[in-house]
């Protein structure tokens, strides 16, 4: 079965190009104005919309992510409300892959099946559960792949060759790298590593590879997109909505607008550089 | 999982997954796998290694100073006129509390996987204390997480780590108390896969944490059922433990688990009564969800968003309870209660004045509940509490609620 997901990798890689993969956190800083970001997005560049479920105890997120979602919490965010916005956002797009991203508690919580239920019908198109090892499958994995929902899996800096394969398994839509060890938002990821990252994994997987963790400008996002199927930005995109929020944390005239903006950056370093052939990556590579 | 589904053994989990029942498992960020999957191997490596457990004993004779006495708290019995009351001990071990058995095994191990950089969270401080105590005696570097909170209300164990050597990083995040000083330690974790060991303090976390720190705790049990048959000739009819992760309950209760003749109560933190949102008994009050790399009860609302607990025992406020709790609770072989704030410092209170023991707030909610189970008990019930901590950090807190003194 082809998803949203599969389509958009499938064209972007027909224009060699990689897809610019965004993640804003769901009712940050309230729903309002989150939906509005949410809708914004595929006219700023993004191909991929990833879209974070708020958790009090996000165990993977530095402090600009875990901001966010505590933003969110206290303006009353919840997961009902979070696939409504994806219900909104599909009246008017029916193409951009939209994919949740977050943490189990709150799904374990909502019921398994009644959210994958919820997810499809909202027009939810993958998950990514950052802890749902694949040691976990049987818990939402498989569910949701039965489901006809993407799962996207993390594979990290510690994915060994060994552990690959398994955590390749069940895995759909595409990979996820994070580019360095840590929390989200923080460290500097090392280019070269990561294109060597990126070549290995695609020695076991056809599946795309996004990049994510540490990108942060547009230099930063061209300079991944030479080397992967997607580059993902995160914390870099909500520290500069963030910095719009007036003193007590709300929305001004100017949060969507700089937001978006920002986005418009990142899409034209994505954009201007053109993927080096497969071929061509693995032979620079010592 | 019901009342009705009696396992052969109640010692045999968790299963190969981490498992006990519903609860436990590996909820973990990949990042965190591999290295969940190193520490399984080489704990099951050191526990068939006979070099492991001697180490293990010779430390805690001539460190800890175990075995720890079973004491007959005489003017505690005659207080309560009922089962004949025994203490043991915790408080007496090196550092003033059970946590230096874990920590102990965890250093041991880390030591073998050659890891130089340990990391620790820590609510009451006492975990924290260990920890720093165990990597000053090898000289091991050592960093401990602590909710701003808990920094501000145990200032004495804060400062006893800085004269261990150990760094105390102040928690902002959260609520800052224990759960978030334990997201910060994943953090620290997750970034820094390569040289660091994490030092989980209680029986909680991602398999194989439950199972290992239970296994370094079971010394407790294993002592009391060796002194009980000193004592008495037999076994005990009952056992009391506090429940905050529940580290020192299940080490204590586990070597009796199969022997159903021995009741056995675990007391969670009713803070200011199970009827207030302001408690920490994510048994009686909360109910099974993920966190912290296993499933397990917790404090929660309706949304699966965690809420804090609130005890007067910084060593009891957190919002979840290790997994073999979980499972004991719903097949029924351990019964918990709760006792609140006020019923923890009025039996503080108490055993100071009748035993001569000040003990800390976490088990001054265990003898709470003893209190009013002993008087129901026959003159020959032989009831064993666990006195898991010393009360010396706990003064200040206790001053500020009785006025000043």
């Amino acid at each position: 079965m082809t998803t949203r997901i599969d389509a958009r990798f499938a064209s972007l890689a027909a224009e060699n190009r990689a897809a610019l993969v965004c993640f804003i956190t769901a009712g940050d800083p309230d729903v309002e104005t989150s939906s509005a970001l949410l809708k914004a997005l595929p006219a700023a560049g993004v191909d991929v919309i990833e879209l974070g479920m708020p958790f009090t105890d996000p165990m993977a997120d530095g402090p600009v992510i875990q901001a966010a979602g505590l933003r969110a919490l206290k303006a009353g965010q919840t997961l009902v409300k979070t696939l409504r916005m994806v219900r909104d956002f599909r009246q008017t797009d029916t193409d951009t892959p939209i994919v949740l991203m977050g943490y189990y508690n709150p799904i374990f919580i909502h019921g398994v099946e009644r959210f994958l239920d919820d997810a499809k019908a909202a027009g939810v198109d993958g998950l990514i559960v950052v802890d749902l090892p694949p040691e976990e499958d049987d818990e939402l994995c498989l569910p949701a792949l039965r489901a006809g929902l993407n799962f996207i899996r993390l594979a990290t800096p510690t994915t060994d060759g060994a552990r690959l394969p398994t955590v390749l398994t069940n895995t759909s839509g595409f990979v996820y790298y994070v580019s360095v060890t840590g929390i989200t938002g923080l460290a500097v990821p090392d280019y070269n590593k990561v294109a060597q990252a990126v070549a290995r994994i695609k020695r076991h997987t056809d599946l795309p590879v996004a990049v994510g963790f540490g990108v942060k400008t547009a230099a930063d996002a061209a300079a991944v997109s030479a080397h992967a199927d997607g580059v993902v930005v995160g914390s870099a995109l909500i520290a500069t909505m963030a910095a719009t929020l007036d003193a007590t944390g709300a929305a001004t005239a100017d949060t969507v607008r700089t937001t978006t903006t920002f986005i418009e950056g990142l899409a034209a370093g994505v954009r201007g550089a053109r993927r080096a052939a497969a071929a061509e990556q693995e032979a620079m590579i010592p | 999982m019901g009342n009705h589904d009696k396992p052969n053994s109640y010692r045999n989990g968790p299963d190969p997954q981490g498992r006990f029942g519903q609860f436990g498992g590996r909820f973990v960020a990949e990042t965190l796998m591999p290295l969940i999957r190193d520490l399984e191997g080489a704990y099951a490596a050191a526990q068939v290694d006979p070099s492991f457990a001697a180490e293990m004993t010779d430390l805690h004779t001539h460190y800890v100073g175990r075995p720890s006495p079973l004491y007959f708290a005489e003017r505690l019995t005659e207080h309560c006129g009922g089962a004949k009351i025994y203490f043991k001990r915790e408080d007496l071990n090196h550092t003033g509390a059970h946590k230096i058995n874990n920590v102990l095994g965890q250093i041991l191990l880390a030591r073998r996987m050659g890891k130089t950089r340990i990391i620790a969270e820590t609510g009451a401080g006492q975990h924290g204390v260990a920890t720093a105590t165990v990597c000053a005696r090898f000289g091991l570097e050592c960093i401990v997480y602590m909710g701003a909170v808990d920094v501000e209300r145990q200032k004495p164990n804060v400062f006893r780590m800085k004269m261990l050597g150990a760094t105390v990083n102040p928690v902002q995040s959260g609520a800052k108390t224990l759960k978030d000083a334990m997201n910060e330690a994943l953090r620290d974790w997750v970034t820094n896969v390569d040289d660091t060991f994490y030092c989980i303090g209680t029986a909680a976390g991602p398999h194989p944490y439950p199972a290992m720190v239970r296994d370094f705790q079971s010394i407790i049990g294993t002592e009391v059922r060796q002194q009980m048959e000193t004592a008495e000739g037999r076994l005990p009819d009952s056992l009391v433990a506090c429940i905050g992760g529940g580290s020192n309950a299940i080490g204590l209760f586990h070597p009796f688990l199969d022997d159903p003749e021995v009741e056995i109560f675990g007391v969670e933190a009713a803070g200011h009564g199970l009827h207030t949102p302001a408690h920490a008994a994510s048994m009686a009050g909360g109910k099974p969800g993920v966190l912290h790399g296993n499933r397990t009860y917790l404090l929660m609302d309706d949304d699966g968003q965690i809420v804090e607990g609130h005890s007067i025992s910084a060593g009891l406020d957190y919002p979840g309870v290790g997994p073999e709790h979980s499972w004991l609770k719903d097949n029924g072989r351990v019964t918990y209660l709760s006792a609140t704030d006020k019923q923890a410092l009025d039996a503080f209170q108490l055993c100071s004045k009748l035993e001569g023991i000040i003990p800390a707030l976490e088990p001054a909610h265990a003898i709470a509940s003893i209190l009013d189970l002993a008087p129901t008990r026959p003159k020959d019930h032989l009831m064993v509490l666990n006195m898991s901590g010393r009360g010396d950090k706990d003064i200040f807190t206790v001053a500020d609620h009785l006025g000043g003194m």
